[in-house]
């Protein structure tokens, strides 16, 4: 199992670390250094690094890098999800993930740590568990906890724990009972030169935010649910149901989770929001090159396309590029040759565009790179899958509940090739 | 510690609401001020200065004077000071051992308080501290909490076996926890049915044949029952637990499988995959025929695809198991070929993994979309994944034959765009396409040798070299290409220098006319000029071939060579199978099997998958070679083992980047060197015309001596290839089978094993050394501690090459009996000491005492019979050898074999009675009588020495010779 944890920051320095079995020296993570050495990029560490007597499995996350130590057979997945499950903890408690919150909060996140992991069997990783367990530090309770000299560790076992819903702790009460449901998707994609799709597909979530007073049992239907072949739930919906009559029928955590996620896969056909005119071109023996880009709306049902950002790594002879936006404003990175361009919204009417000219190294022979353009953008309103949720229905409690629900879609990595 | 320092200094006294006030430090007197305030009566105060201890604690300050004090706090009701308590004494009981013990009343008391959250943290926490005194304290409070009537206490406390057992394993045997343990997967709480399981699967690991998980049908049921309910974490734990049952019949099987397959829509990935895990394994036993088998191989893509759309950690770990799972079942992914697209930011790992799944869902329907995107990779940046693009371009041309003339012309494309890295890797790949595809593209020829100067890695060289030898009737200048080669033969790689002698060979053979000085040339360069030994051998081969018998010589070296195989870097199908009942774990992502792995070899035993038990199923082969006509015809051989499988004619590595499996197929590749090679060498017809080795004449006579005077083909390539059959011994002497005396979990992944032999008068100790780690060791040496006959290593223990991670190496080290002399229990007792680059490892062993029997042991026989009375009879010894099927003149010729001595023999009634002696190196005499009845079986021997403590040692010898 999860024998220690070390946390390793940007520049190298171990800063946390916590043993779960007996003390693992931290030379250990020399290995790691290694790896970090080699890798051309911070993203490009191996997760899995083989040591003489250990394995170390790290996760980089607001560059911050997670590494565990296991010494036996583990399952590396079981160690990821479990980093993960630190990582989304720490933020949940200290609001942001940094060196400075950990380091700031460094009595709590050895409570938690401790907590998490029992002779390196996962403990209690449920958020709402932990809040019983270990309450999170705020200005408020901590000027009062001086004050009163009260405690921010629960004394009794949560409730949670050991119930049939181990996600939902009772007792809850609230004055306004509301459901809100964020249907948000985004659409992975690759276009090629000439414009066609290569390959498609959307990630579906669907995050809720529930406060509901008792033990609410509630149930979601879609309009379209057999868009939703390849879905991942909360453990809180009924699978049964769900295989037998397409609906989602759960007793919901208290707060903020992920109902579900779902997977469109490229076999279906997806709807691709904008289209990129784009060109991007030397010529041999100049050293200027032209650079052209207009972005357009397309399969949007009418929705704006928002938020946009366009990003391209230009091939590493460009030393300058000198280029004028219709709307918005472009930064190039002549260190790096990261091209950023904030669009904004794209009004139909008036397609925004991007032109100009890109110097060279004199004399440098043609790049033969073709530039990639990376694509963000939102859609409110709109699930570009045509995922729509038909009604949703509260039983086992008398009060009149708010609702709503929310749609949106976003760019994840959609790339234009040129 | 330095961030700990820098918060200090950064903080100071500024930040009063986090908790990096606990650093600030007064001057001196600091443990004073803090045993005070531990000390103190209120207890806020006290809380305040245990959070100041445990902060100073994380920093690496030593603390552990406040030790009695911190203790002294622990009997609170306050939680949170009893946790913090708690997290003190984990660290340092171990280091006050014996105030530690203070603490134990403290901890049995929480372990009887009302709070299950109390008795819980109790007994948890005791289990933490590593302390054999509190261990026997803990015996109690555990039984109890194993019982208690709340399940989060159970749970806590069947994790705390492990621990127990971590520190303890025999006393958790004595007290019987493993069977209390047991009792918890019945539990009628899942989190305690899911602590119980991974409490037992952690000991099991160290424990190899325990039996410990005993799966039955209805523990099953409750597994799976309980699957439904418990944490993620422990579906997990449960679903890895099903992995290893065996289910009775289809039925069993494919209930299981209904029950588990909820499982693959879990939003933890590592439920997903160990679900995939059981259901790849138990479906092998369903029939095909059966409906639910396709249901279940459609329901196997969403989850997996899905995986991809993680994180790319998460992918990287996926993808290795997919790339085992599109080898078992390509069946299962063959539709989603699209989502192993590179994403240009997808990190370099994520990449080279997707370029493997995607070559190996290659068919004739996906094939133009796969090669487009295959030309647009190898026009990106990064350098290892380009090269690896290029190369999965010819895969695909080998793989789909309808593909083969578009991959060609794709890698023409590319060639023309002169970079030179990817020139190189076309090259070495179209050589591929050649031998897979005679005389089909060899118009392109003419592109290629127009880079040949652009060339400088030693694969690419070869592969060029190889195609210009192949086709050298077709290049008008060949000869001149070649022989630009060969003038910096020297500082050419052996891969190239290799290919150049076998290329102009063949050139020679082909057009001998013009090339006769060339070919001179090179089998000079090769034979004379040449420190390497593979080179050398070739070119006498070479030489003697040409010389004996050309046409023979052309038989062999321009026969027709097989094809290549249209997979490669397939997993040998036992080991895939074996992986695929680890799907999940470490060693599915390197692709190796899990005894290799040094701490986890413990317990593992090599898993199967099950045989299907469905009707008229049985007789199918493990279905690796679905795929239509690939269904591998006798000929060809996978083309790993071309490296040498065809000595003649290839040296070129395989081309793909080499996969962990190589190993075992090289090694049979050498194997087939060393035999199918010779046969067909030895095999062509000798008695042929010699019209075409006139231009040889002057070859024989600049042989060297050793090898011109072997008067016939067969026998010179004898004497060349008598590297086989190991080393002749002299006939008789046993040798015990090797066995492992030095287990690589106690040695940092290095096993020994090894066997003493006597072979011609020299003792030697014959070792194994297997590499176990991850790493390379080199440096290796040995030493023995004084022992009762002076064994010592006659020189050093000669391990010349690095032994790389799952190699293994055969020494034989020749002893000496003159070192220095200390009588050991038991008197043949060993203690060696090997040393390499990561430590020194002890270990001991014990000889056969016929090691020590010399050659010139036979006594005279006068001397025999005054010796015998001379040894008074309390030095003799009786002992009965049973079960000997032998007669006594087998018997006394099997024990000379070993130096036992027959001087005499008596007939007796029926009784033979043998008169034998044998002589140590010490000079120590033992005389022996050994009687033999016919139709007994059981010998009777009185063995009489002046030190008679080695008796019983000359016993064994005479048992161990004669039962073997």
């Amino acid at each position: 199992m999860i024998h220690s944890l070390f946390l390793v920051n940007a520049s190298g320095d171990i800063f946390l670390e916590k043993h779960w079995k007996s003390v693992v020296s931290r030379s250990v993570c020399d290995y790691f250094f290694e790896a970090l050495e080699r890798a051309t990029e911070p993203e490009n560490v191996p997760p899995v690094i083989p040591t003489p007597h250990h394995y170390l499995i790290n996760v980089l996350r607001h560059r911050i890098y997670f590494v565990a130590v296991i010494q036996s057979e583990v399952p590396p997945l079981f160690v990821i999800e479990f980093l993960h499950r630190v990582v989304d903890t720490f933020q949940d408690y200290f609001g942001v993930c940094t060196e400075a919150a950990i380091k700031d909060n460094v009595v709590v996140v050895y409570e938690l740590l401790e907590e998490m992991l029992d002779n390196g069997f996962p403990l209690a990783t449920e958020s709402n568990i932990l809040k019983e367990l270990i309450k999170p530090p705020t200005i408020l309770r901590t000027v009062v906890n001086t004050i009163t000299g009260s405690t921010n560790v629960g004394e009794q076992l949560p409730t949670g724990q050991l119930s049939v819903v181990p996600w939902r702790r009772t007792g809850v009460k609230y004055t306004n009972n509301e459901a809100y449901f964020d249907v948000i998707e985004e659409i992975d994609a690759i276009i090629d030169k000439s414009g066609s799709t290569i390959t498609a597909e959307i990630q579906g979530v669907i995050d809720a935010c529930v406060k509901l007073t008792g033990m609410p049992d509630l149930t979601l239907s879609f309009m379209n649910p057999r868009l939703l072949d390849d879905v991942s739930f909360h453990p809180c919906v009924r699978f049964k149901r769900w295989e037998a009559e397409r609906i989602l029928s759960f007793i919901p955590p208290d707060g903020n989770f992920r109902l579900l996620s779902y997977h469109v896969s490229s076999q279906n056909l997806v709807a691709i929001p904008v289209y990129v005119k784009h060109n991007i071109s030397f010529r041999e023996g100049s050293s200027q090159g032209r650079f052209e880009l207009t972005l357009g709306p397309k399969q949007t049902m009418g929705k704006a396309v928002e938020s946009v950002l366009v990003s391209s790594q230009l091939p590493r002879g460009v030393l300058n590029a000198n280029l004028n936006p219709s709307q918005g404003t472009y930064t190039f990175d002549p260190v790096t040759k990261l091209l950023s361009w904030d669009v904004g919204k794209i009004n139909p009417q008036k397609l925004p565009s991007l032109k100009g000219s890109m110097s060279l190294q004199a004399g440098a022979s043609k790049p033969d790179e073709n530039p990639t353009i990376n694509i963000q953008f939102k859609i409110q309103q709109l699930a570009i899958s045509g995922l729509k949720v038909n009604r949703l229905d509260m039983y086992g409690e008398k009060y009149k509940p708010f609702k709503g629900i929310k749609y949106m879609t976003k760019a994840g990595k959609f790339q234009v090739r040129t | 510690m330095e961030w700990a320092s820098q918060l200090c200094e950064n903080r100071g006294l500024g930040s009063k609401m986090t908790d990096s006030k606990y650093f600030t430090t007064t001057k001196k007197g600091e443990i004073f001020e803090l045993k005070a305030e531990l000390n103190s009566d209120k207890k806020e105060k006290k809380k305040e200065a245990v959070k100041k201890v445990i902060a100073s604690m994380t920093v690496g300050k030593d603390v552990s004077a406040l030790f009695p004090d911190v203790v002294n706090c622990m009997q609170t009701d306050n939680l949170e000071l009893k946790k913090l308590v708690y997290l003190y004494l984990m660290n340092y009981a171990k280091s006050q051992p014996d105030m530690a013990i203070m603490a134990v009343n403290t901890f049995v008391k929480d372990c009887e308080d009302l709070n299950p959250l109390i008795r819980a943290l109790a007994v948890r926490t005791m289990g933490c501290i590593r302390v054999d005194k509190i261990t026997e304290y803990l015996c109690e409070p555990l039984r109890k909490c194993l019982k208690d009537e709340d399940p989060y206490v159970r749970k806590t406390a069947a994790v705390c076996v492990a621990k127990l057992h971590d520190i303890n394993a025999q006393l958790v045997e004595d007290q019987g926890f493993l069977d209390t343990l047991k009792d918890l997967i019945s539990d009628s709480n899942p989190m305690v049915v899911a602590n119980a399981v991974a409490a037992l699967s952690e000991i099991a690991e160290s424990h190899p044949n325990s039996n410990l998980l005993d799966l039955n049908p209805q523990t099953i049921n409750k597994l799976l029952t309980a699957l439904n309910e418990c944490t993620e974490w422990g579906q997990i734990f449960i679903l890895d637990c099903l992995a290893s049952y065996l289910p009775r019949d289809d039925r069993e099987s494919q209930s299981i499988c209904e029950r588990v397959t909820p499982r693959l829509s879990h939003a933890n990935s590592a439920v997903v995959l160990s679900a995939v895990k059981v259901l790849m394994k138990f479906m092998e036993m369903l029939p095909k025929d059966l409906d639910y088998y396709g249901t279940l191989l459609k329901k196997l893509a969403p989850p997996l695809v899905t995986l991809l759309s993680a994180e790319p950690e998460l992918q990287y770990v996926a993808l290795r198991n997919i790339n085992l799972i599109v080898q078992k079942r390509p069946e299962i992914l063959k539709h989603e070929m699209k989502v192993f697209f590179v994403k240009y930011n997808d990190p370099i790992y994520v990449k080279l993994e997707k370029l493997d799944i995607m070559i190996r869902l290659a068919s004739q329907a996906n094939i133009a979309q796969v090669l487009a995107e295959l030309k647009e990779y190898a026009t990106e940046v990064d350098v290892d994944f380009v090269r690896k693009a290029v190369r999965a371009i010819g895969r695909c041309a080998i793989k789909v034959e309808q593909s083969a003339e578009r991959c060609v012309s794709t890698l023409l494309d590319l060639i023309q765009t002169k970079v030179n890295y990817v020139v190189q890797e076309a090259i070495v790949v179209i050589k591929d396409i050649f031998r897979k595809y005679p005389n089909k593209y060899e118009s392109v020829i003419a592109t290629l040798c127009e880079n040949l100067d652009s060339l400088d890695e030693p694969e690419a060289r070869a592969a060029m070299i190889w195609i210009v030898g192949e086709y050298a009737e077709r290049i008008d200048n060949a000869d001149e290409l070649l022989e630009s080669f060969l003038e910096g033969f020297h500082d050419e790689s052996t891969q190239v220098q290799l290919q150049l002698l076998t290329a102009i060979v063949k050139l020679f053979l082909k057009k001998p006319t013009e090339t006769q000085e060339l070919v001179q040339q090179v089998l000079s360069l090769a034979t004379q000029d040449s420190d390497n030994p593979d080179l050398r051998d070739r070119g006498y081969i070479y030489w003697r071939l040409l010389s004996t018998d050309p046409v023979a010589a052309k038989e062999v070296v321009l026969a027709e060579k097989p094809l290549i195989s249209e997979e490669t870097d397939l997993i040998e199908p036992t080991l895939l199978e074996e992986l695929i009942c680890h799907i999940g774990t470490l060693a599915s992502v390197y692709h190796k099997p899990p005894s290799a792995f040094v701490e986890g070899s413990r317990g593992v035993q090599h898993k199967r998958l099950p045989p299907r038990t469905g009707s008229g199923e049985s007789t199918e082969t493990p279905d690796v070679g679905q795929s239509g006509p690939s269904e591998a015809p006798p000929a060809v051989i996978p083309s790993q083992g071309d490296l040498l499988g065809d000595l003649l004619n290839l040296d070129l590595a395989p081309p793909t980047a080499t996969v962990p499996s190589v190993q075992p197929s090289m090694q049979m590749g050498a194997m087939d060197l060393l035999g199918g090679g010779l046969d067909s060498l030895l095999g062509g017809d000798i008695g042929g015309s010699p019209s075409m080795g006139a231009g040889l004449g002057a070859a024989p006579a600049a042989m060297p001596a050793s090898l011109g005077s072997a008067p016939a083909v067969g026998g010179g390539l004898g004497d060349l290839f008598d590297l086989g059959g190991g080393v002749g011994m002299p006939t008789g002497s046993y040798v015990a089978p090797k066995t492992v005396w030095l287990l690589a979990m106690k040695a940092k992944g290095l096993e020994i094993s090894g066997t003493f032999a006597r072979r011609g008068g020299i003792i030697q100790m014959d070792l194994s050394l297997t590499n176990k780690a991850m790493s390379v060791m080199t440096d290796f040496a040995i030493q023995f501690n004084r022992n009762s006959f002076g064994l010592a290593p006659a020189g050093p223990l000669q391990v010349l090459t690095p032994l790389s991670p799952n190699q293994t190496i055969d020494v034989s080290l020749p002893l000496s009996t003159s070192g220095p002399v200390m009588k050991m229990e038991p008197l043949n007792n060993l203690q060696v000491a090997v040393k390499n680059n990561i430590d020194v490892f002890y270990f001991s062993c014990q000889y056969p005492l016929s090691l020590l029997f010399v050659e010139d042991g036979k006594m005279d026989r006068q001397v025999f019979l005054a010796t015998w009375k001379d040894i008074p009879n309390d030095n003799e010894a009786q002992f009965q050898i049973k079960d000997i099927h032998l007669n006594s003149d087998v018997a006394s010729n099997k024990l000379q074999g070993s130096n036992i001595f027959t001087i005499a023999k008596r007939t007796v009634e029926g009784q033979d009675m043998l008169y034998q002696s044998v002589k140590l190196t010490n000079g120590i005499w033992v005389l022996a009588e050994m009687r033999i009845q016919t139709g007994n079986p059981n010998y009777t021997l009185s063995i009489k020495c002046r030190a008679p403590e080695v008796c019983p040692f000359v016993y064994q010898c005479y048992e161990l010779v004669l039962k073997n």
